[in-house]
């Protein structure tokens, strides 16, 4: 069942009755096992797209499909972590990575067994009994990771999971989702607005137009390589891609 | 942490009394007991006498609550949750929130008697619109995004309940309880002064009557405690539910 792909077919989406076309006749795939990147100027749309494909807006037209189904989060396991990480502050950090779990299937020793390795790996074994609110921003968004791969869910979307934070923890960060995602891969969609970040863990890249169109779907060779700063096609296409979002960023 | 607590209060209260002491010596009438023999006076009869009062006032006080939660929580978390609901509902709440519950008082005796259940109701009056309105602002006051990594899970209603709607708004409907719970012991006092022989109005109202000072203050002093006890209670609560809030 997990190898399949995820189909979306003319999906638009209007706010306030029709006022506001924030997206508008979207259609791209995602093979399985692909991380595919989101990455548009401001306002262009990314996070309403997510959030239709996570079965948050439901009013919207056209159709999105996951293998021979149409994706419904009651039908299949959908990962959803937000921008500000998702955890909720009044749950100790291992009851915040089993709440997927539970709610999805039964927790059960292998479970148990497969969040502390999990937890270890991401180095945040030792505050499983802390609340959120006594973390940093690169720990609960370590904490926000192991939730979406303890679920092994179908589908993993990621709204600028890395954005609010520094500059070293995000590089340090987005190699553990690398590793981490390696060993249990699943498509994965992640909104970002950094073509740095959109190189690194994108091998599909989709660029939006600021009116919630697609300008372009770019396939990454660079995907998973940060060493290719000098390579002539990787500063082409980062030029390209940047230029793209600081034109479109200033027409608004 | 709670060892510090329980000596400031052991200092406090010890306080009070050092100074009530000197001023019944200064004053020395019998409207003003002394403090020492207030507590001897409690210790003798406690048991004997003013027990089954404070248990008396005890119970309405909790069944008062109990009501109030019952009937009030789902009421807010409707009107909270529920747009419609709240639309509906809330210009009722607002046109009643505002009478001083104690001015119902002689309607609720004219219905509803003296007795037990009047005195019930007045309690549940006053706590219950502090719920309703605890209850709703909290649940309003959750962002939206705080739902979506559940519906994304396709989480039911009651995921929602259990791992948003209830703890988010907890702390605020503790905090309302605890001050709704100030005006309810002062009207359940007003209550107990008619229609009943048992509960601490009856009895400290009673002593006055028979101008027995000692068991006056007596009297004062076991309500106080009630008080306190219903306090100590909530915090205790706040203490175990809302852990996550001190640490903050
Ligand atoms: N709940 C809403 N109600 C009305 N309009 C909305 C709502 N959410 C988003 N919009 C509008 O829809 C458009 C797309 O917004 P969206 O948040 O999807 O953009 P984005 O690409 O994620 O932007 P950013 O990079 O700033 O996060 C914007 O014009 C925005 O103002
Ligand atoms: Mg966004």
């Amino acid at each position: 069942m997990k190898n399949n792909s995820l189909v979306i077919q003319d999906v638009s989406l209007s706010y306030d009755n029709g006022k506001i076309l924030a997206i508008e006749n979207i259609s791209f795939s995602v093979s399985a096992d692909t991380v595919c990147v989101i990455i548009g100027p401001s306002g262009s749309g990314k996070s309403t797209l997510l959030r239709t494909i996570a079965g948050i807006e439901k009013n919207f037209d056209g159709n999105i499909f996951l293998g021979r189904e149409k994706l419904s989060p009651k039908n299949k396991k959908i990962g959803f972590v937000p921008q500000n990480y998702g955890l909720y502050p009044w749950r100790t950090v291992e009851e915040n990575i089993l709440i997927g779990v539970k709610i999805k299937s039964k927790i059960n020793d292998d479970i148990i067994l497969k969040m502390n390795s999990i937890m270890e790996s991401l180095g945040i074994f030792d505050f499983r009994h802390r609340f959120p609110g006594e973390l940093s921003g690169g720990q609960q968004q370590r904490v926000s990771l192991a939730r979406a791969f303890l679920l092994n869910a179908d589908l993993l979307l990621m709204d600028e999971p890395f954005s609010a934070l520094d500059a070293i923890t995000r590089e340090e960060t987005q190699n553990i989702f690398l590793s981490l995602w390696k060993k249990n891969k699943l498509i994965t969609i992640l909104v970002t607005h950094d073509v740095d970040e959109a190189l690194y863990l994108g091998k599909t890249i989709i660029v939006l137009s600021k009116k919630g169109r697609i300008w372009e779907i770019l396939n990454n060779p660079f995907f998973g390589n940060r060493e290719e700063i000098y390579n002539k096609n990787f500063i082409d296409m980062r030029a390209r891609i940047r230029e793209h979002i600081q034109k479109a960023g200033a027409d608004i | 942490m709670s060892k510090n607590i329980l000596v400031s209060y052991i200092i406090a209260a010890v306080g009070i009394f050092i100074v009530w002491y000197f001023i019944a010596m200064i004053f020395s009438v019998a409207m003003i007991p002394s403090p020492i023999l207030v507590l001897q006076t409690l210790i003798d009869i406690f048991f004997s006498d003013i027990a089954i009062h404070a248990f008396y006032s005890l119970i309405r006080i909790i069944a008062g609550l109990f009501l109030a939660i019952v009937i009030g929580y789902p009421l807010g978390l409707a009107m909270g949750y529920f747009k419609k609901c709240d639309r509906f509902l809330s210009p009722l709440v607002y046109l009643t929130y505002p009478i001083p519950k104690i001015s119902l008082l002689p309607i609720v005796m004219l219905l509803l008697g003296v007795g037990e259940f009047a005195k019930i109701l007045m309690i549940f009056l006053i706590i219950v619109f502090q719920v309703v309105i605890a209850v709703r602002d909290g649940i309003r006051e959750i962002p939206k995004e705080t739902f979506y990594p559940l519906i994304s899970l396709g989480a039911s209603f009651k995921n929602f309940f259990v791992y948003v709607l209830w703890p988010a708004v907890l702390p605020k409907f503790l905090t309302a309880i605890r001050v709704a719970m100030a005006t309810a012991i002062s009207v359940l006092f007003f209550t107990e002064t008619f229609g009943t022989k048992y509960g601490m109005g009856y009895f400290i109202m009673d002593a006055w009557l028979r101008v027995n000072y000692l068991e006056m203050y007596a009297g004062i002093i076991a309500l106080s405690y009630i008080g306190l006890f219903i306090f100590g209670l909530i915090d205790f609560i706040e203490h175990i539910t809302c852990r996550w809030q001190k640490r903050r």
